[in-house]
């Protein structure tokens, strides 16, 4: 294969500079994140383990192979929201290892609001289900959760992707195949109760672990009956009487060893159907992106040199290399799987959204992962360019994104603006997984171009009404609608609200996507039949 | 020279003279127990034998069966090795009926030396020096008085039909003797019925040294020195060394011709020694006298560059002895260690199991290791547990000491506990090196000796975090080999984590205490969290198995062998065991079932197996129900008592019905 030569000169006052920027957003992120796993403070956490529990993230090490890496999904989930620190929408996702089996793996923190669900809650557990769906990964659920957030539940009751669809989705992933294993850690209460009662195997701990549809002060408000909690839906009612719960674990580690073992009885083989190399690492140290990514998100600088740093032995087969420049497409591997790597390297004109269209289709065809690395400001505009059928040729590589049924892997490292997001598989594209560096920005367009428009559309009603608009009013009306964009299009805020899967530091960017497809492979490939390409 | 000969032996012995033989290119046959059907000598013997179960006194001891073995496999001698038949004037006897040569003394010689107070008799007539004493029949105090004047004091009062110390009294002076006599008196009447005592000299510090003699059937008869043999634990020689510390010319050819005139009284032929305490003042007193090869008989082929075995081989073919008293010479000196599967913190009990691992010093001219065991070799109950002889020799004896406790060091045994720590304390104790050497040297030296046990080290809770992080990495490692998927990153056991540092518990339990050790990931090795603050660490394992550590910057080869939960750590010489803990693993069976103790379906009670009150151990049956034809037992959810029995033999009773009351024990302290 070819190898990517890298110009990059990490003495040059400019990689400097970036390297500085890139290191104090990666920094800020990692501090963030610090905060996060915390959960719900020191008094929460402490109250927790007095009860002889585990805190959630020390459950997963437990439940993982020793080792094992975490990829864990949006940390920063509910990030700002709710006018009050919801960390990580007091809910931890991810995949990790367990009896050598990739298992999406979904805890509630009850320090949090007492494992609460806020809408975010719902929408991260949700989207565990359908990674979990989409990768066929056995779901494992470490439940500690006082069920709906009730001040909250017009936003996590009634719609479609609320509470409810939860217990749908164990439903039908278990109709699928995919394994559904509750751990009754704390309480299951009310719709909460499902969870165990809904999955293949459920396990529960005594003096700790409750199911019941009504707690103790509803049962005496509705019937006069006055019972405790362990009596109502303990371990031992559920697993000696009704039959809800399979498993009686003695604590939170037997617990936890108990679905370990319930896992290892799954029998389940992964065999991934592609030509698998041994991997090697690029040829360029992974830290070298904090300095060739540009403070300034407008300059280009050759995406070849982000891709070098993240493909096995920095070897990349391009395509199509003379045609359309301005979309990088080529053939590489990512940790010994073969890959296609769709890459922005300026603005979209129609050639390169017919390349990328073109070679979409290829790695569909030939059962190819694909991973589109992001930074897009739009699709070039301008008269010339509409009448040369820009928006057909943006569709072709819209319909070939949407269609294509090979596993995909977007990163945003830019920019993603406008129908750019479209074509380099956006979120609304169904990704497997999408990831977005610190310096990344999204939003329909950028926040000066927004600005500028507004203005423009407003200048023009002065102008037709014959009055005039002072330059110093024109600035004073775009900066809050820059300040917006700016806002809005913030990595932290789009992951908040979970638009990604995640924020990464660029130099795990490998490792992320390596973990990524990885994962994928434990679906069976589907065939992929596209809609009608508009000649 | 013989064309094939059996060893009548196992262990280091059978595998000794089997070296010897096979280096003059003669066949050996070995026999074997069940217990040693896949032991070194069967393995190194050209031919081997079964004769019979574990118990010696059904194999070893068996004289028709190994004489059977050895007309079948037509071999001309037996070696009797040590122990076993090896001083059975009857086996001897019944090789010679069959025609086959006992490689040993004649049967007269074996029978001669084999009552004590006969072979005393023999060597007092021969003219070798006894411990003074009096063994007559005139009891009456005013002689017994005398008797001891004229013996000297400190003086032994002991019961002729005593042991165990009862009876036996030390007197110091002459003004004691008569209350000494009356109270030693007294106790053995009424401890044995009869009051008869015997006096001898009482040697405060005696040495133990005997001298090796050598006879052929030429009437030739030389010794090859003295072997110093004091340092014993219950008259169990620990240590031996040659030449004695302190030995002069004259004495030890005092000593030697004493010797070889006692092995000429009895007519004897080939390999013996005799034994002499030597007191302080440079007197010397016959013991005993031993009719085969010495266990210790090694330090005495390094010092003197002879081969033994060969020459009881030549000896017992009828050739003459290869040299003469006035070609043989010391050179050097040379130390014998035992090395045993015992617990010097435990009484020295006998350590049984599998030998896990075992790695020797490497052998040289130096260095010589005499064993009958191999890694993975079992130390059974049937047997003396000795693992190894090693056997150091220098140009002196300050050098010797010094590459025994080197080789000490170096010898690694686990899966079974070894004096090799206790040894090292021997030979390295200051009194040692000073000659201060006497039968009661461990008994003095007691509390010096004994390996103390100490919490592990940072050093060896480092290492053993090291090692099992690097067994898991590699075991993880091998299953991704195994896999569909083998290069998936998803393998690692880096502990990866996005955005956040990750860390693992590990839990051990050392001596009886839980250790808890942090360890981060980091991308080389780990950031392990110590009892006395933090340390990097990384490594990795060689071919050999050896882990190959970096603590802190500092370069280590230690050997971490693991055996389900423990983990020995081998390192500076010292063995530390630790076992890997799951602080949460808990047992379901106890919890799940613990204070239900009902009927599982409806049915009728036919039998209560226990008592009220009485401790059961879990499982034991306490009701047997029927029901739907079918016996039901209800049994013991864990160690306790049963309080109550709610309902007679006969009564029927519904499902769920609570059948007694259980009072469990508190949990015992864990072992």
């Amino acid at each position: 294969m070819a190898i990517l030569k890298s110009s990059v000169r990490t003495q040059a006052d400019e990689f400097r500079a970036n390297a500085e920027l890139m290191n104090s957003l990666v920094a800020d992120l990692r501090e963030k994140v610090l905060k996060i796993k915390q959960g719900g403070g020191q008094k929460a956490c402490a109250k927790h383990t007095e009860r002889g529990k585990l805190l959630p993230r020390e459950r997963i090490r437990q439940l993982l192979d020793v080792g094992s890496p975490f990829l864990e999904f949006s940390q920063l989930a509910a990030w700002g929201m709710y006018g009050a620190d919801i960390p990580a929408a007091g809910i931890i996702t991810g995949i990790g290892r367990v009896s050598g089996v990739e298992c999406v793996i979904v805890t509630n923190d009850a320090t949090v609001k007492g494992g609460t669900y806020f809408p975010l809650t719902v929408k991260k557990h949700l989207r565990a289900q359908e990674i979990a769906g989409e990768n066929h990964l056995p779901c494992i659920y470490l439940v500690d959760s006082g069920g709906a957030n009730l001040p909250q539940q017009d936003e996590v009751f009634p719609d479609r992707d609320h509470f409810g669809r939860i217990f749908y989705n164990q439903a039908n992933l278990s109709a699928r195949g995919v394994p559904q294993i509750a751990v009754v850690m704390g309480s299951c209460t009310a719709g909460g109760a499902y969870v165990p009662a809904m999955s293949d195997e459920s396990i529960i701990v005594k003096n700790q672990g409750t199911i019941f549809l009504a707690g103790p002060p509803l049962v005496k408000a509705a019937i006069g009956e006055v019972v405790s909690a362990e009596d109502l839906g303990g371990a031992d009612v559920h697993c000696r009487t009704s039959g809800v719960t399979d498993h009686y674990a003695a604590n939170d580690g037997h617990a936890l060893e108990l679905a370990r073992r319930t896992v290892a009885n799954l029998n389940r083989i992964k065999q991934p159907r592609l030509a698998v190399k041994e991997p090697v690492e690029p040829l360029y140290a992974a830290e070298e992106l904090y300095g060739i990514i540009p403070t300034d998100t407008r300059k280009p600088y050759d995406v070849r040199e982000v891709i070098a740093r993240i493909v096995d032995g920095s070897e990349f087969d391009e395509f199509k290399q003379l045609y359309g420049t301005s979309l990088v497409c080529g053939f590489a591997h990512i940790w010994g799987y073969p890959v296609g790597i769709v890459a922005n390297n300026g603005i979209l004109f129609s050639e390169s959204a017919l390349k990328g269209a073109h070679f979409i289709e290829l790695c569909s065809q030939r059962g190819i992962p694909l991973v589109f690395l992001q930074n897009i400001s739009g699709f070039m505009v301008g008269s010339k360019y509409e009448a040369g059928g820009i928006a057909k040729d943006g569709a072709k590589m819209v319909t070939a994104v949407s269609c294509a049924k090979v596993p995909k892997f977007t990163v945003i490292i830019g920019g993603s603006f406008g129908a750019g997001n479209y074509g380099m598989c956006g979120r609304a594209f169904s990704p497997r997984f999408l990831w977005m560096w610190p310096n990344a920005r999204i939003s329909v367009m950028g926040g000066e171009q927004a600005a500028s428009v507004l203005a423009q559309v407003k200048r023009d009603g002065f102008e037709t009404r014959g009055e005039s608009w002072p330059l110093e009013e024109e600035d004073a009306f775009k900066k809050p609608i820059r300040d917006q964009y700016e806002t809005q299009g913030h990595p932290y805020y789009a992951s908040a609200r979970m638009w990604d899967d995640g924020i990464i530091d660029p130099v795990d960017t490998r490792m992320t996507l390596g973990l990524g497809i990885s994962a994928a492979l434990n679906a069976p490939a589907e065939k992929t039949e596209f809609g009608i390409f508009r000649m | 020279m013989f064309n094939t000969i059996l060893i009548a032996n196992r262990g280091e012995i059978a595998c000794r003279v089997i070296r010897t033989a096979q280096r003059l290119g003669i066949r050996t046959v070995a026999v074997y127990s069940d217990a040693d059907a896949g032991a070194l000598h069967v393995t190194l013997a050209d031919e081997a034998h079964h004769i019979g179960p574990a118990p010696a006194r059904e194999s070893y001891l068996v004289a028709e069966r190994i004489l059977e073995v050895a007309i079948r496999s037509g071999a001309e001698a037996v070696h009797p090795g040590y122990g076993f038949l090896s001083e059975n004037a009857g086996f001897a006897e019944a090789c010679a009926d069959k025609g086959i040569v006992f490689i040993g003394p004649p049967c007269a010689a074996i029978r001669a030396m084999g009552s004590k107070s006969a072979a005393k008799e023999i060597m007092g007539a021969a003219g070798v020096p006894l411990v003074p004493g009096y063994h007559g029949h005139e009891q009456g105090a005013e002689f017994l008085q005398a008797e001891a004047d004229r013996i000297g004091y400190p003086l032994l009062i002991k019961a002729s039909a005593g042991g165990g110390g009862k009876g036996m009294r030390v007197v110091v002076r002459s003004a004691d003797f008569t209350d000494a006599l009356a109270g030693a008196r007294r106790e053995a009447m009424s401890g044995f019925g009869d009051d008869h005592v015997l006096l001898e000299r009482y040697l405060t510090k005696p040495r133990h040294i005997e001298i090796q003699v050598f006879a052929d059937s030429h009437g030739n008869a030389l010794h090859i020195f003295e072997r110093d043999c004091s340092i014993q634990r219950r008259h169990q020689k620990v240590v031996e060394e040659a030449p004695a510390f302190g030995m002069t010319p004259q004495l030890r050819a005092k000593m030697g011709e004493a010797a070889v005139a006692a092995a000429r009284a009895i007519g004897y032929v080939g390999a013996g020694t005799v034994e002499f305490l030597l007191d302080e003042d440079g007197s010397f007193y016959f013991m005993e006298m031993n009719t085969r090869l010495q266990v210790e008989h090694p330090v005495t082929e390094m010092i003197s560059g002879l081969d033994l075995v060969e020459w009881q081989l030549r000896v017992a073919s009828g050739e003459p002895m290869p040299c003469t008293q006035e070609q043989l010479a010391i050179s050097g000196h040379a130390i014998e260690a035992r090395i045993y599967a015992e617990d010097p913190s435990r009484e020295f009990l006998p350590s049984i199991g599998r030998l896990r691992h075992m790695r020797t010093p490497g052998e040289s001219a130096h260095v010589r290791i005499d064993s009958g065991v191999r890694q993975g070799d079992e130390v059974s109950i049937n047997y003396d547990p000795m693992i190894a002889k090693l056997i150091v020799w220098d140009t002196d004896r300050n050098a010797a000491i010094r590459r025994l406790r080197t080789a000490l060091a170096d010898f690694e045994v686990v899966g079974v506990t070894t004096n090799t720590g206790f040894l090292g304390n021997v030979v390295a104790h200051p009194a040692f090196s000073a000659g201060a050497i006497d039968t009661g040297f461990i008994e003095r030296h007691r509390d010096g000796l004994i390996p103390e046990s100490v919490p592990a080290s940072d050093r060896i809770l480092a290492l053993a975090a090291l090692d099992l992080m690097l067994t898991r990495s590699a075991e993880a490692e091998s299953r991704a080999k195994a896999s569909h998927d083998p290069h998936s990153p998803w393998h690692h056991t880096g502990g990866w984590r996005l955005n956040y540092d990750n860390y693992h518990f590990l839990h051990f339990i050392d001596e009886e205490q839980a250790v808890t050790i942090t360890a981060h990931y980091r991308p080389t090795g780990f950031l392990l969290g110590l009892p006395g603050g933090s340390m990097l660490v990384r490594g990795d394992r060689d071919n050999a198995g050896d882990l190959h550590a970096d603590l802190a910057g500092t370069r280590i080869k230690a050997t971490v062998i693991r055996s389900g939960a423990a983990i020995t750590v081998l390192d500076q010489g010292k063995s530390h065991q630790l076992v890997i803990h799951n602080p949460h693993a808990v047992g379901e069976q106890d919890d799940a079932a613990a204070g239900r103790l009902t009927a599982p379906m409806p049915g009728k009670i036919v039998a209560v197996m226990a008592e009220v009150g009485v401790r059961v151990e879990r499982g034991t049956p306490l009701i047997i129900m029927e029901a739907m034809k079918m016996e039901h037992t209800i049994s013991a959810p864990c160690d306790g008592s049963v309080a109550a029995f709610h309902y007679p033999v006969g009564a029927v009773v519904n499902e769920g019905t609570e059948l007694l009351d259980f009072t469990a024990e508190a949990e015992p302290p864990q072992p």
